[in-house]
């Protein structure tokens, strides 16, 4: 039954061209995966509250305010004030900046050099595909977090060095999507048409890019919706630890760090809010990656 | 079949010498030494520091200090934490019965609840149970467990008055008390952890339902459950054995945030505080030590693969 109305929904794509292309994908898209859609629009939610934010928040995040200590959600208040009297609800909107940034930027790098890698040792195989795939065991061997808090040791933190988190975040996400592009490009580059290309001429470069890149772009899609979930978890664990974002910059993990872990019992809301927004985002992109890869591609599996 | 369990055992070495290499080259690029840190703010001549650096033998070359460090490791000798001075033997001795419990303990949690939930949503595919079970794991892998940590103390300590002891117990001394600082954490982060085992479940069996040995067996009249359970899950446990046993490497030094929030000295901590002390010789160790047991797990886990599935045959 579903791989039936899958098969009709795949014809009706590939019949169709251009823009129509694209609005049959996101129509059948909305239509037939209801979980996938509720996750574009968290996605589209936490978008829109990083782009208004200035519209959006109430008060100024990073403002001060003694006369308003600790104070419970009110209707001044919707989430309350956390120990400096900085509201909750506006720091929590800026904060949803933070965590994009963070995240689009660093599975952005991540995956795209994770593709470029998983291309070049797939087209070259032999000793080059060997020493790539050693060095993506051996950064694969660290657990994630431990690489990360090990780049942001040697990068350093601050105010302001918010490329370092990013950098750090970054590293681990390299060989996880080296590893999956390479096991697609593998049977990419096995293809008549490949050696069609490379007997007319073309160069290793042109073939790899042109030719090979776009034929596994599914799975670089697919991972980097995935990636920047868990980017957007690993922002926040690591600025919980104390090696992420610095104060006074809104950032969830930052946020649960401090009063959140301190004033538990006396102000739940602390700890409470800022959780919620990072489960929401990640639940969006874990979701809508999810429907993604169903729509995209059935057959792979990304564990 | 020797040859290539030799080969792959000979394969560990050049990723470990490679995980030796990348922290040595890491941590060295980070700016400030131990010393550095231990006399920061002080007025201690400049003489006194470089004496520290020279009984330390962080004065010599990072060449030297590199091939003197792998020069222990080969005697099986850890050195000795530069921070505290004990050996790093014995720091990692203290707290790895916690991490390793917590990983267990975690470990169960995640394998009970994800094998029958992942079953039951293969069987009921694209029915509200799927969705419900879909959304509740998905759930697992968007929530940071350390925040389920916090929420979980929250919930105990408003509704039962409880928290969590702040001191660690040994389970030879007190396995009560020692199972009630330890069971929140591993709800926590077993929680999460099935949410990865609980879709690789759900999708390979429901791979396994569409082979023709199930049709075969349904065809027969053998009952759904006996098909389900005996034909298409012990089956589909292969890929999730993987999974779980990868997951369990990880556990043991991955656990840093969720240590921090229940205030366990475990090893993910004894790392933090390591990167923060510029304690060369615990970094390089730990780090070596959580690559070696990733690695032989890894290494275990396709043994037993060869073991339970007598199709696969390495060359």
């Amino acid at each position: 039954m579903a791989a039936s109305a899958d098969v009709i929904a795949r014809k009706r794509y590939l019949e169709s061209t251009g823009s129509r292309r694209f609005v049959r994908f996101w129509g059948d898209f909305v239509r037939r995966r209801p979980l996938g859609t509720a996750g574009a629009a968290l996605i589209l939610v936490m978008i829109a509250a990083a782009a208004l934010a200035d519209v959006i928040a109430p008060y100024d995040p990073v403002k001060i305010n003694f006369a308003d200590l600790l104070q419970g959600p009110s209707s001044r208040h919707l989430l309350g004030t956390d120990p400096f009297g900085r509201d909750v609800f506006s720091r929590l909107v800026f904060g949803a900046r933070t965590a994009l940034l963070v995240g689009f930027v660093s599975s952005l790098v991540g995956c795209t050099v994770g593709l470029v890698l998983g291309v070049i040792s797939a087209y070259f195989g032999g000793r080059v595909d060997t020493l790539i795939q050693r060095l993506m065991d051996v950064l694969l061997s660290f657990p994630l977090i431990v690489i990360a808090i090990a780049v942001v040791a040697a990068l350093g933190t601050g105010q302001g060095l918010i490329g370092n988190v990013i950098a750090a975040i970054t590293v681990p996400i390299i060989p996880r999507v080296a590893r999956v592009v390479r096991s697609s490009a593998l049977s990419v580059v096995r293809m008549p048409y490949i050696e069609a290309t490379r007997s007319v001429g073309a160069g290793a470069v042109r073939i790899m890019f042109r030719h090979v890149a776009p034929n596994v772009f599914a799975p670089y899609l697919i991972m980097m919706t995935a990636f920047l979930g868990q980017a957007i978890l690993l922002e926040a664990s690591l600025s919980f630890l104390g090696l992420g974002v610095f104060e006074p910059t809104p950032s969830w993990g930052l946020m649960l760090r401090g009063a959140g872990m301190q004033f538990l019992e006396q102000a739940p809301w602390l700890a409470v809010a800022p959780g919620v927004a990072i489960s929401m985002a990640v639940f969006g992109f874990n979701l809508f990656g999810d429907s993604l890869r169903d729509a995209l591609d059935p057959r792979l599996r990304t564990g | 079949m020797r040859r290539y369990v030799v080969g792959r055992l000979l394969l560990m070495i050049p990723t470990l010498v490679g995980v030796a290499i990348l922290t040595f080259v890491i941590m060295r690029a980070v700016p400030g030494d131990i010393v550095a840190l231990q006399y920061a703010g002080s007025t201690v001549p400049q003489s006194v520091i470089d004496e520290q650096r020279h009984i330390l033998g962080l004065d010599k070359p990072m060449w030297n200090q590199f091939t003197d460090w792998m020069g222990q490791i080969a005697h099986g000798d850890l050195g000795q934490s530069l921070w505290t001075g004990h050996p790093v033997v014995e720091e990692i001795q203290i707290r790895l019965p916690l991490s390793i419990e917590l990983a267990i303990l975690a470990t169960l949690f995640a394998v009970a609840i994800a094998v029958p939930l992942g079953v039951l949503a293969a069987v009921r595919q694209d029915s509200w149970v799927d969705y419900v079970i879909r959304v509740f794991s998905i759930g697992g892998l968007s929530m940071p467990s350390f925040w389920i940590g916090l929420l979980m103390v929250l919930f105990t300590i408003t509704v039962f008055n409880w928290a969590p002891p702040l001191i660690f117990t040994p389970i030879t001394e007190d396995p009560a008390a020692n199972l009630a600082g330890l069971i929140l954490p591993a709800i926590a982060v077993g929680y999460r952890y099935s949410a990865v085992s609980m879709r690789m479940t759900r999708s390979t069996v429901l791979e396994v339902l569409r082979e023709d040995y199930v049709r075969t067996a349904r065809a027969k009249g053998v009952r759904e459950s006996v098909v389900v359970m005996r034909h298409a899950l012990r089956n589909a446990l292969l890929p999730v054995v993987t999974v779980i046993s990868l997951e369990f490497a990880f556990l043991i030094g991955g656990l840093v945030v969720t240590e921090q929030v229940f205030n366990l000295n475990g090893i993910g901590k004894l790392l933090v505080d390591a990167v923060a002390h510029r304690d060369y010789t615990m970094i390089q160790s730990l780090v070596l030590l959580l690559a070696a047991v990733f690695v032989l797990v890894n290494f275990a886990v396709d043994m037993v693969y060869m073991f339970l599935d007598p199709r696969i045959r390495y060359a």
